[in-house]
C-alpha cells in the first residue's frame, strides 16, 4: 500500500448490497477499493445497478448490507445532517442532465457548489470564477445556461462539482447528452482534472467511454463482474 | 463537522431566485394575498376616516346641545310648553345659550295662486333671533332676521324649504298665512337640527301679529357647559314646565350621530370578516403555489441535497419563499388599501385616516399566513429523497 494512513482511500465498499422496498435487489455483495487520485469507469448496461451504485457512492442513499466508506467516513454510522456535510465538503456530482439553474449566470451556478459549505459569498464568487477558468470557460462567466452549448453547460456543471475541491468527483453519464466532439472534450477535461489530483469516477453504459479510462469496473445484474485493476497494483498511478 | 449556516442575505437571495423564476405565478398568488389585505385595510381605513369625519363634525357642532320639546299629557293629548319656558330655562346656571321655535298655524306658498293643500310639508316656525347662535346655523344667502325685521313680515327659509319653494333670491315675496312676506335669507343645512331645514322661519313678534301664533314654544334649543350637560338635563323638565315636568321631552341630537356611528361599527365588523375570508383564500393560493413548486422542483431539491444542503436548508428555503411571496402580497395589499381608502375618503371630502395598527397588523397577518401556507410544502420538500429526486427528468 502506497497510501499513507493519514490519507484514507476515497472509496471503500465491503459486502455492499442494496435491496429496495418490495424486494428488488439492485446491488449485491460488492467489494471495491478506490484510492485517492484514481480515474475509473463504472460500466454497466441500464438496469445493472449503476444508478444505485452512484447513489451509494454519493451518500444519497444507504446500503441495506455491508459498509460504505467515503474518504474514511462510514456512511451507515452518519446522520442525514452529517452526510450532507460530507457531500458538501468531499463529493462533487456531475449529471447527465447538467441540472443548472436557469436564468442565472455560470458564475452564480458554480458558486452554488459552495453555498452549503458555509463559505462567504464574495469568496464563493471568486472561487467560482477560478473554477470556470480551470474548465476553460473563462470567457463565459456571465452567460446564462441557455446561452451556452451542451458541452459548455456540462463544463459549468463540472466546475460546480470541483469548485469545492472534493476528494471524489462522481460523473453520471457525463457525455450522455452530448455529441461525440463535445463528449470527447468533456472526457479530456475529466482526465485533466484527475491529473491535477482529483479522484474521478465516471459511471457509464458506454464501453467506448470506459475504454479511454485507466481502470474499468464492470457491473451486471447488481454484481461486480470484472475490475481491470488488480487491487495490489492500483496504488501507483 | 462544522456548523454550516446560510447567511440571511444568502437565504433572501435563494428565496428571490426561486420566486422570480416564475414571475407570473408569483404575481397572481401574491395578488390573492394583496386583495385580502387591501380589502381589510380599506374597510378599516374607510370606517376610521368616517369616524374622523364624524368627530370633526361633532367638534364643530358641539355635543353640548339639548332640545326640549313638549311631550304628551297623561291623557295622551299633545302637551304644551308654557310661554315662559325659554326664559326659565335660560336661568339655569350652566346654560350658555337658549333659543326657541314655536309652531305657527299657517302655511307658506310660493304665491297666492297656489292651492291651499300644496303646502310642500313646510312648517312655519316662530323663532328667536338667538337661534343661529344656539344651533350653529349659518345663512347661505341673504341675512338672518335683524332687530328691524323680526317684528315685520319677513321670512328666512331653511335649505330644503327654499328648494321646495324654488326661492333662492332674497327679496322675493312668498305668501304666508294670508300675507306677503319678504324672503330675507336662506339657511345652510343645520346638521344638529334638521327640522329647521324644512321650515320657514319668521320673527316671534311678527308671528303673533300676523299669523295667529299663540306664543308657546314647541322646541327649546339650549347649550350647556360641556361638563354639566347631564346635570342640566336632570333639572330641565322641572324648569321648562314646573306644573307638569313629566310632559317634557328632552333629547341630545349629538347622541343620534353617535348612535349612527355604532351602527356603522357593526357593518364594519361584518365587512372585516368578509375580507378576512378573502385573505384566507389568498393564503390557500400561496400554499397551493408552494405545493406545486415543490413538485416541479424535485430535481432542484435533489441537486441541492447533492451539493450538500441539509434537510433544514431545503425546508428553510421553501418556507422562506412562501414568506417572501406573502410579504410581497401584503405590501401590495397595504398600498391597495391605502389607495382605496384615500380615493373613497377624498371623494366624500373626509379626512384620510389609515390606522397604523391596521397596516402593521395586516403585514403581520400576511407573514403568519405565509408561514402557515409554507410549512407543509417546506416539510414535503425537505423529505424528498435526493436519489429519487435526481432521477426525475
Amino acid at each position: 500500500m502506497t497510501t499513507s494512513p493519514a490519507e484514507p482511500p476515497a472509496v471503500e465498499l465491503s459486502g455492499v448490497g442494496r435491496t429496495y422496498p418490495g424486494g428488488v435487489t439492485a446491488l449485491q455483495d460488492v467489494d471495491l477499493l478506490i484510492h485517492r487520485g484514481e480515474l475509473a469507469a463504472i460500466l454497466g448496461p441500464s438496469g445493472s445497478g449503476k444508478s444505485t451504485m452512484l447513489n451509494l457512492l454519493g451518500t444519497l442513499d444507504r446500503p441495506t448490507t455491508g459498509s460504505v466508506r467515503i474518504d474514511g467516513c462510514d456512511v451507515s454510522a452518519m446522520s442525514d445532517r452529517e452526510l450532507s456535510a460530507l457531500r458538501a465538503a468531499s463529493i462533487g456530482f456531475v449529471f447527465q442532465q447538467f441540472h443548472l439553474s436557469p436564468g442565472r449566470s455560470a458564475t452564480e451556478n458554480v458558486a452554488d457548489g459552495l453555498l452549503y459549505t458555509g463559505t462567504r459569498r464574495r469568496e464563493r464568487l471568486r472561487r467560482s470564477a477560478e473554477a470556470l477558468h480551470r474548465v476553460g470557460l473563462g470567457h463565459r462567466l456571465d452567460h446564462a445556461p441557455h446561452e451556452l452549448s451542451g458541452g459548455e453547460r456540462q463544463r459549468v456543471a463540472i466546475a460546480r462539482a470541483v469548485v469545492g475541491e472534493p476528494v471524489l468527483l462522481l460523473a453520471d453519464e457525463p457525455t450522455g447528452n452530448l455529441d461525440s466532439v463535445s463528449g470527447a472534450s468533456i472526457l479530456e477535461l475529466l482526465v485533466r482534472l484527475n491529473a491535477a489530483g482529483t479522484t474521478v469516477l465516471v459511471i457509464t453504459h458506454d464501453s467506448g467511454v470506459a475504454r479511454q479510462l485507466p481502470r474499468r469496473i464492470e457491473i451486471r445484474d447488481g454484481r461486480l463482474v470484472s475490475d481491470s485493476a488488480v487491487p495490489e497494483r492500483v496504488g501507483s498511478r | 463537522m462544522r456548523v454550516r449556516r446560510l447567511s440571511v442575505a444568502d437565504l433572501a437571495r435563494l428565496g428571490m431566485v426561486g420566486l422570480f423564476a416564475r414571475p407570473l405565478r408569483v404575481f397572481l398568488s401574491a395578488l390573492g394575498i394583496a386583495i385580502g389585505i387591501g380589502a381589510m385595510l380599506a374597510v378599516v381605513g374607510i370606517s376610521a376616516s368616517s369616524t374622523a369625519e364624524l368627530d370633526r363634525t361633532l367638534s364643530r357642532l358641539g355635543t353640548n346641545m339639548l332640545i326640549v320639546t313638549p311631550g304628551k299629557t297623561l291623557s295622551g293629548k299633545n302637551a304644551e310648553l308654557p310661554a315662559e319656558a325659554t326664559a326659565m330655562v335660560s336661568r339655569i346656571g350652566p346654560v350658555e345659550a337658549v333659543a326657541a321655535t314655536g309652531r305657527v298655524p299657517a302655511y307658506v306658498y310660493r304665491n297666492d295662486h297656489i292651492a291651499p293643500g300644496e303646502t310642500n310639508s313646510i312648517e312655519v316656525l316662530a323663532v328667536d333671533r338667538d337661534l343661529p347662535g344656539t344651533v350653529r346655523a349659518t345663512v347661505s344667502a341673504g341675512s338672518w332676521l335683524t332687530p328691524a325685521t323680526v317684528d315685520y313680515p319677513a321670512v328666512v327659509l331653511g335649505a330644503v324649504a327654499a328648494q321646495r319653494l324654488d326661492v333662492r333670491t332674497p327679496g322675493t315675496r312668498v305668501w304666508l298665512g294670508g300675507h306677503w312676506y319678504a324672503v330675507q335669507g336662506v339657511l345652510a343645512p343645520v346638521p344638529l337640527a334638521p327640522e329647521l331645514d324644512r321650515a320657514a322661519l319668521v320673527g316671534w313678534g311678527a308671528a303673533r301679529e300676523y299669523a295667529g301664533f299663540d306664543g308657546h314654544p314647541t322646541t327649546v334649543y339650549l347649550r350647556a357647559v360641556e361638563s354639566q350637560v347631564e346635570a342640566v338635563r336632570g333639572v330641565l323638565g322641572r324648569t321648562a314646565n314646573p306644573q307638569a315636568p313629566m310632559e317634557v321631552g328632552i333629547s341630545r341630537p349629538s347622541d343620534a350621530l353617535t348612535a349612527k356611528r355604532a351602527a356603522d361599527d357593526t357593518l364594519t365588523a361584518l365587512l372585516l370578516g368578509l375580507s378576512a375570508v378573502a385573505l384566507l383564500v389568498g393564503g390557500v393560493g400561496v400554499a397551493n403555489t408552494m405545493v406545486i413548486s415543490v413538485l416541479e422542483r424535485r430535481s432542484e431539491i435533489g441537486l441541492r441535497r447533492a451539493l450538500g444542503a441539509k434537510r433544514s436548508h431545503v425546508r428553510i428555503q421553501f418556507l422562506n419563499e412562501a414568506l417572501l411571496l406573502s410579504a410581497l402580497g401584503g405590501a401590495g395589499g397595504v398600498i391597495l388599501g391605502v389607495l382605496a381608502t384615500g380615493a373613497y375618503a377624498l371623494s366624500r371630502g373626509w379626512p384620510v385616516v389609515v390606522p397604523g395598527w391596521a397596516s402593521a397588523g395586516g403585514l403581520g397577518a400576511t407573514l403568519m399566513i405565509g408561514a402557515l401556507a409554507g410549512v407543509y410544502p417546506a416539510m414535503r420538500a425537505s423529505r424528498v429523497a435526493p436519489a429519487e429526486a435526481l432521477s426525475a427528468p
